[in-house]
């Protein structure tokens, strides 16, 4: 037997790997088929009236069940409410560094989505800017996010610090 | 994503968590010993021998370090019958679980006994480790197979 | 001690596969339809706590997203469990005792048909010399039963008359999962599964969600005309190598028992969670029942066992945890 062989071992690979078939369920699985047809669907709280994006089966300020009926159908432009320029490299996303993280208020919703920013010069990024989505090819949609390739900046003057500041 | 008309999207996915785990002083030795064809048990102070070793005594909490050689032959205490194993499982053709005492242990440890079929297998059977051509310090280096079959 | 009671209970049906909804989702009418049965909001509320398990989810913190269905802005008091919501129930109930809290709302809730429940069930075994193995839920069960029949300690025929009586019971229950009438030779006659164990000795993978709210002394009777009140509450763990311990009983079911004070009057109805027929005959002796209780009046798990969700005059209530009845608890309840 070799010296090498006889190092003790002091630690063991143990992979743990499980499959699922997971189900989005009913509210999810109604955004996704909104993203199918170029929707952004949200959802409206029987409660307060605050706008939800995406939809989901509850309201989780309430605690109250919200039914399809409260669904309401978003524009695809919104505020910049907050962003990260990142520099280092992620697996599973393919952008190319540095590229911009942002979180949108889309018009008329209360909650935010997280997306990336695209067309736009490092420098010129800053809140409050107008922004529109970028889709991909209609033929390409699908039930995913993905459909949006990113958020790129309207020729418009910036929203006012208060219409976003709850959201920071 | 696959869908049919208003149901439930539905779409797999596999949750992987890559763990490397610290064996500590004991389990070393344990494994270690494996990887040598050696299985390993511990004394405890009344002078009986758990398998696997733990670095505690679980009914004194009393700390463990004497390891002593036990096997590799031993005897089934229980054992389940594995018709259909998952692709997980250590075997692609059925085999049973066991619960094995080995030669010089006091309490028997889950392992795997490989037999051609159910009718090979009895409780209070004798067994026997073999291991793998190229072992790597894993407990699945080891399989049992009936002692008179080897 | 501080009384406390169960004032409000509400369930969803234990189903094999719930196609429509989301974990999340199968528990938001079951905490609405509480809320509601009890006339409270959620400010009414000091406590939340819940049960449930992130393997059986596939997602890391999924917990959290329950949190949905309660509604936790502005933000409340919580805690969670990776254990059946009968855990949670303690925790609940400790922080009662605690003086902390005077209305408690409790919910387990599960999806395991997402994933592969018995072999998910591997993870909770030693992670160096055991789970490397993956023996799934069913067959480590399997290894106690032999142990049981070779040693003449349950026939065969004590487990199909248990699965038999379970699933009798269960025709009484909207929210169980398996019922009916069927004869011990006819599911005898059956196919082992994974030998020693048919399909009638494992409970089935249940979806499902269940809530209770629990209220302290006079909170209680202003909320409920007949609270259940808790006279004991116990949970009892054995150690996790299944060598050391002894699987021809369950000691600590008996040890649990014995500190929820089971003996101290008579029990009229049990419900005990053991997800295996051997395991119920085991407990059902640990807790020492005899003809003057009625055991399982639900189904028990084995006709329906929404894993993390489980939950007279003088009632005793069990969950179990763990391979092979690892952990106990047992919950003493009066009228």
């Amino acid at each position: 037997m070799s010296e090498e062989v006889s190092e003790p071992i002091e630690v063991l690979r143990l992979p743990v790997e499980l499959e699922y078939q997971y189900t989005a369920g009913k509210s999810a699985s109604r955004f996704l088929r909104g993203l199918q047809q170029g929707k952004l669907l949200g959802q409206r709280c029987p409660v307060d009236g605050r706008v939800y994006f995406p939809t989901r089966g509850c309201c989780p300020q309430h605690g109250v069940p919200m039914a399809e009926e409260g669904s309401i159908e978003l524009p695809d432009v919104g505020t910049l409410v907050t962003y990260s320029i990142v520099r280092v490299p992620s697996a599973n996303i393919p952008l190319e560094l540095p590229y911009v993280t942002i979180q949108v208020l889309l018009d008329g919703a209360d909650t935010v989505m997280m997306h990336v920013l695209g067309e736009c010069e490092l420098e010129d990024v800053h809140m409050g800017m107008r922004l529109e989505a970028k889709w991909k090819p209609e033929e390409e949609w699908e039930t995913s996010v993905g459909n949006i390739l990113y958020f790129v900046p309207l020729d418009e003057p910036d929203a006012p610090y208060e219409s976003y500041k709850e959201h920071i | 994503m696959s869908s049919t008309d208003e149901s439930s999207l539905t779409a797999s996915h596999k949750l992987e968590y890559s763990y490397k785990r610290s064996l500590g002083p004991v389990l070393s030795r344990f494994f270690t010993g494996i990887r040598d064809r050696q299985l390993l048990g511990a004394k405890r102070a009344d002078g009986t021998v758990m398998v696997p070793p733990k670095e505690y005594d679980p009914d004194t909490a009393a700390a463990l370090d004497e390891l002593v050689p036990v096997g590799p032959g031993g005897i089934v205490k229980s054992w389940a019958w594995v018709s259909e194993p998952r692709r997980q499982q250590p075997k692609d053709h059925p085999f049973a679980y066991a619960l094995i005492q080995l030669d010089g242990a006091d309490t028997p440890f889950l392992h795997v006994v490989d037999t051609n079929d159910e009718a090979a297998m009895k409780t209070g059977m004798r067994v026997t480790a073999t291991w793998a051509d190229e072992a790597t310090g894993a407990i699945t280096d080891i399989t049992f197979v009936p002692e008179d079959a080897r | 001690m501080r009384d406390v009671a169960v004032v409000a209970f509400s369930q969803s049906p234990s189903v094999r596969r719930e196609t429509d909804c989301n974990e999340v989702e199968i528990l938001i009418p079951v905490i609405h339809e509480l809320r509601t049965n009890a006339g409270i909001t959620n400010e009414d509320v000091d406590f939340v706590c819940s049960g449930s398990s992130d393997y059986l989810a596939g997602q890391s913190f999924a917990f959290v997203s329950g949190l949905d269905a309660v509604g936790a802005w502005p933000p409340v008091c919580e805690s969670h469990v990776e254990m059946d919501g009968a855990w949670a129930l303690y925790e609940a109930w400790v922080k009662i005792q605690m003086g902390y809290a005077e209305l408690a709302l409790v919910y387990g809730f599960g999806k395991p048909s997402m994933g592969d429940l018995p072999l998910t069930m591997a993870l909770q075994l030693d992670p160096y010399s055991v789970m490397p193995l993956w023996p799934d839920a069913v067959s480590i069960a399997a290894l106690q039963a032999r142990l049981l029949l070779d040693d003449g300690v349950v026939s065969e025929r004590d487990m199909a008359e248990v699965a038999v009586r379970d699933r009798a019971n269960a025709k009484q229950n909207p929210y169980a999962q398996v019922k009916g009438d069927f004869s011990v030779d006819q599911i005898l006659a059956d196919p082992y599964l994974v030998s020693p164990l048919r399909k009638h000795d494992c409970s089935p993978i249940s979806d499902g969600a269940s809530a209770i709210l629990l209220a302290a002394g006079d909170r209680a009777k202003d909320l409920c005309k007949r609270p259940a009140w808790i006279r004991g509450i116990e949970h009892i763990c054995e150690p996790q190598d299944l060598g050391v311990r002894d699987l021809k009983r369950s000691r600590s079911t008996e040890i649990a028992a014995e500190k929820a004070g089971v003996r101290a009057g008579k029990i009229d109805v049990a419900e005990l969670s053991a997800p295996f027929t051997h395991q119920e005959i085991l407990v059902e002796r640990a807790l020492g029942l005899g003809s003057e209780t009625s055991i399982n009046p639900s189904g028990g798990a084995l006709a329906g066992n929404p894993i993390m969700a489980v939950s007279a005059d003088r009632a005793v209530a069990h969950a179990t945890s763990g391979p092979c009845l690892q952990q106990n608890l047992i919950c003493v309840l009066e009228g």
